[in-house]
């Protein structure tokens, strides 16, 4: 059996792959979730239109990065996948019919001719239910998941709280962000000024619950607290919530001088940054906090086995990713990809 | 009423209902990707644009079929962790890579040849796009593979030992992946997805020769689906006998359940038709031939087979079910043997392509091999209860600490969702077949290029959705 084991350390390697692949997940379908966020609220049918189109050639692409996530965290993280998924059962499930509604919305809408409006309607709700599931799925995450043994013990309405709605909220303003700003650098004319006016809009809410989350973790959580307030630690950490204002006041001057490619990538490191946080925030916890991801491994054989194909396909992968977005670069034009 | 939910039936009811809509488009996928190639194939080596034109129609209605799959198989992969997280973290170690691979294989597959195959059309040489269609049909048969060697090993279980708090540990890949059954339910399930996507396309290619549409390419559509009817529809009857005699090894049970036989007996009966009865132990209203089921899966008239009540009651699985659907399953095959063999003896009188009742019949037929394989895992998943993975853990005790509102809400969800979602789905599918194939001048060698493949300019004409991404 193929074991990696003495060559490098593969439960560290398997974390780092399913952060990166969901953080990608996150990234990718966040600005065409955004998009669906805000389709109703264009000013003109002509306008969704472009909007659409510009995010068509990418979205299914986008989307297999959760399938990856949720599919690498049962191979390689068996332990952590059977706690979290009952322990987020509800919101997990109404996140996937949100995808589906919006997902096959794509395929509908451009064949559709009397129904449209529906699938308009389909895809706009299902983007926001999936990304404001998402949201209250990481608030519940961060507040730690009640384990007994090796199952979760807590009650199938744990997740449901006013902080899991606070990151609800949060996260559709986030995803916003990313939408409106990837719809500047994309689109062109009036579609393009009102992403604009988008942007300005709920950069500032997403800076305000930026703000809020990295205030409460740690006074939710002593260990948390401990993590970024001693000393030494607070002067390694500190360049996190510089770089965050940073990237905020960039974000600000782009958005007034009428910059169109940079605020969709200063959106994106905004968003490396809150990732980033919440990531030292938590380490090593995979369950919080209950099991780290070394206890929830499978067993080293196991992951090995995945690990060379993985390192063989994912590089793949990733380059054709590159090459798609390389292909549909530009502005998008207003005729239909189909 | 509502503390009575049973979450472990409900769960079973969520999984059985989204994995049977599920499985539907798979099954399809694997067979028309396989074709488009062979499509291809044929246009490229004749240059006859027929080929192109049937290649075009139903690439379309590969990508909506596609798009259904990725959409519900993205369920899938959750629900392992949401509803069976026991089993999850149990089998963890070993169904782990074994999905992980499945996923990563898809994902290639999704992400890369796809985009080419459903856009690239006027984009890439016709060797680079030929080569992508065949990418994409191999990629379907490597999911497939994955999938079936999980399956294979959950119903025919080796290679592994039991650990600390019953977690199970592989032992080596090879006996896990090509576990007793696996060989024989990769051939069969793939053969299934042939011929299922056989009888759809021909049963489009009869409804437009009954019409006197389209009579070109419902010509290569009939008689390809016609082919397949003849050639491979008896050799699936030879795959699934081989299939049941290595389950009368490995999972004797089901195939009791599927005999509809309670007691162990020489020279054992085959019940035709009848009810087995699971409180009176017994098969009524049986309409028994005496020694056969003896014969056909010992090969000798006085054989033993082993009946219902070798096992205790809680060791059976619910034998109506999988007596039925073994019924329904063989029935169709031997419908689908019988439009094999007619087609035959029409093609030799010459009346293949003209013969208006065997057009009907084959209209009629063309759902068949969805109603076979989704009856045929119906045998197979129902067959191994009460385990889910066989004679190691039951399904029972396999289920996720959830309560039963829940799941009772989002199996309503799904079964609402799934309604919509795939009835419209069913709906764009059926305007594109009563669309029919595009005919425009093809110039050989150009690949139908018109313009210059410019990414910013195209303009799609109008009832033509392929070209542009």
């Amino acid at each position: 059996m193929v074991n990696l084991e003495g060559l490098v350390d593969v439960p560290h390697i398997w974390f780092g792959l399913i952060a990166t692949a969901l953080f990608l997940y996150v990234l990718l379908d966040g600005f065409d979730l955004g998009v669906g966020i805000l389709f109703p609220f264009a000013p003109s049918d002509q306008c969704r239109d472009s909007m659409m189109n510009s995010v068509a050639p990418f979205w299914d692409g986008n989307e297999t990065w959760l399938v990856l996530s949720g599919g690498g965290l049962f191979a390689a993280f068996p332990l952590a996948y059977a706690i979290l998924m009952p322990a987020f059962y509800m919101p997990v499930i109404l996140m996937l019919l949100g995808l589906i509604f919006r997902g096959v919305a794509f395929e509908f809408r451009f064949k559709a001719l009397k129904s449209r409006f529906i699938w308009d309607y389909a895809f706009h709700f299902g983007s926001i239910v999936a990304a404001f599931m998402q949201g209250m799925i990481l608030g519940a995450f961060v507040q730690g998941v009640h384990v007994e043994g090796r199952s979760f013990a807590g009650h199938p309405f744990d997740w449901l709280n006013a902080y899991s709605f606070m990151t609800g909220v949060a996260l559709l303003f986030g995803y916003a962000l990313l939408g409106s700003s990837w719809l500047i650098m994309k689109t062109e004319g009036i579609t393009r000024d009102w992403a604009r006016k988008c942007s300005v809009y709920v950069m500032g809410y997403v800076a305000l619950f930026m703000v809020i989350v990295s205030i409460s973790m740690p006074m939710m959580n002593a260990g948390v607290k401990e993590l970024w307030f001693s000393v030494p630690n607070v002067f390694y950490l500190l360049p996190v919530p510089l770089v965050t204002a940073g990237l905020f006041i960039l974000l600000w001057r782009d958005l007034h001088k009428g910059a169109q490619t940079r605020p969709f990538f200063l959106s994106i490191g905004i968003f490396l940054m809150g990732y980033l946080g919440l990531g030292i925030s938590l380490w090593p916890w995979l369950v919080p906090f209950a099991f780290t991801f070394r206890q929830a491994a499978a067993v080293v054989e196991s992951q090995s086995f995945l690990l060379v194909g993985t390192v063989l396909i994912l590089p793949v992968v990733l380059a054709y990713t590159g090459f798609c977005y390389y292909l549909f670069r530009g502005k998008t034009s207003n005729e239909g990809y189909y | 009423m509502i503390e009575h939910l049973d979450p472990v039936l409900l769960s079973r009811i969520q999984f059985a209902f989204t994995l049977s809509f599920h499985i539907i488009f798979p099954t399809f996928t694997i067979g028309l990707a396989s074709w488009l190639s062979v499509l291809e194939w044929r246009w490229l080596q004749t240059g006859n644009p027929v080929y192109a034109e049937t290649y075009r129609m139903w690439v379309k209605i590969f990508a909506v079929t596609f798009g259904m799959g990725v959409v519900s198989g993205v369920v899938m992969s959750f629900q392992f962790g949401t509803n069976w997280s026991v089993f999850s973290d149990r089998a963890g170690n070993i169904l782990g890579p074994l999905l992980g691979y499945e996923v990563l294989g898809a994902f290639f597959l999704e992400a890369s040849f796809l985009g080419i195959m459903l856009f690239g059309w006027n984009r890439v040489s016709p060797w680079i796009h030929f080569a992508s269609t065949v990418i994409v049909a191999l990629g379907t048969l490597i999911s497939a593979f994955w999938i079936l060697a999980a399956n294979s090993w959950m119903q025919t279980p080796q290679g592994f030992r039991i650990g600390e708090n019953g977690l199970l540990y592989p032992l080596g890949w090879m006996p896990i992946i090509f576990s007793p059954s696996f060989p024989y339910r990769f051939v069969h399930m793939v053969t299934a997805a042939y011929l299922t996507t056989a009888f759809f396309v021909g049963g489009v290619g009869a409804l437009y020769l009954r019409r006197g549409l389209h009579a070109r390419q419902a010509r290569v559509m009939f008689g390809m689906a016609m082919i397949m009817a003849i050639f491979v529809a008896p050799l699936q009857l030879w795959f699934g006998d081989e299939h049941g005699l290595n389950t009368l090894v490995h999972q004797p049970a089901k195939v009791a359940a599927i005999e509809g036989l309670w007691e162990t007996r020489r020279g054992a009966p085959l019940n035709l038709f009848g009810w087995p009865d699971q409180n009176a132990e017994k098969t009524l209203y049986a309409i028994e031939i005496p020694n056969l089921s003896s014969l056909i899966l010992t090969h000798d008239w006085h054989g033993e087979v082993k009946g219902l009540k070798a096992w205790p009651k809680d060791e059976r699985p619910p034998a109506p079910w999988v007596f039925w659907s073994f019924r329904v399953m063989v029935g169709l095959g031997m419908l689908m043997i019988f439009t094999g063999l007619s087609a035959l003896v029409l093609y030799l009188r010459k009346r293949l392509f003209d013969t208006k009742w065997f057009h009907a019949w084959c209209v009629v037929m063309a759902p068949a091999g969805f109603a076979a394989v989704l009856a045929g895992w119906f045998v197979s998943e129902i067959g191994r209860q009460p385990y889910i993975i066989y004679g190691v853990m039951r399904t029972a005790d396999a289920v996720s600490p959830v309560t039963g509102p829940p799941v009772a809400i989002s199996l309503a969800a799904f079964f609402l969702t799934y309604s919509v979602v795939f009835g419209a789905g069913s709906y764009y599918i059926a305007k594109l077949i009563r669309h029919g194939p595009d005919i425009e001048p093809e110039v050989y060698g150009s690949h139908g290029v018109k313009e210059p493949p410019l990414i910013t300019n195209i303009v799609p004409e109008e009832g033509k959705r392929d070209g542009q991404p």
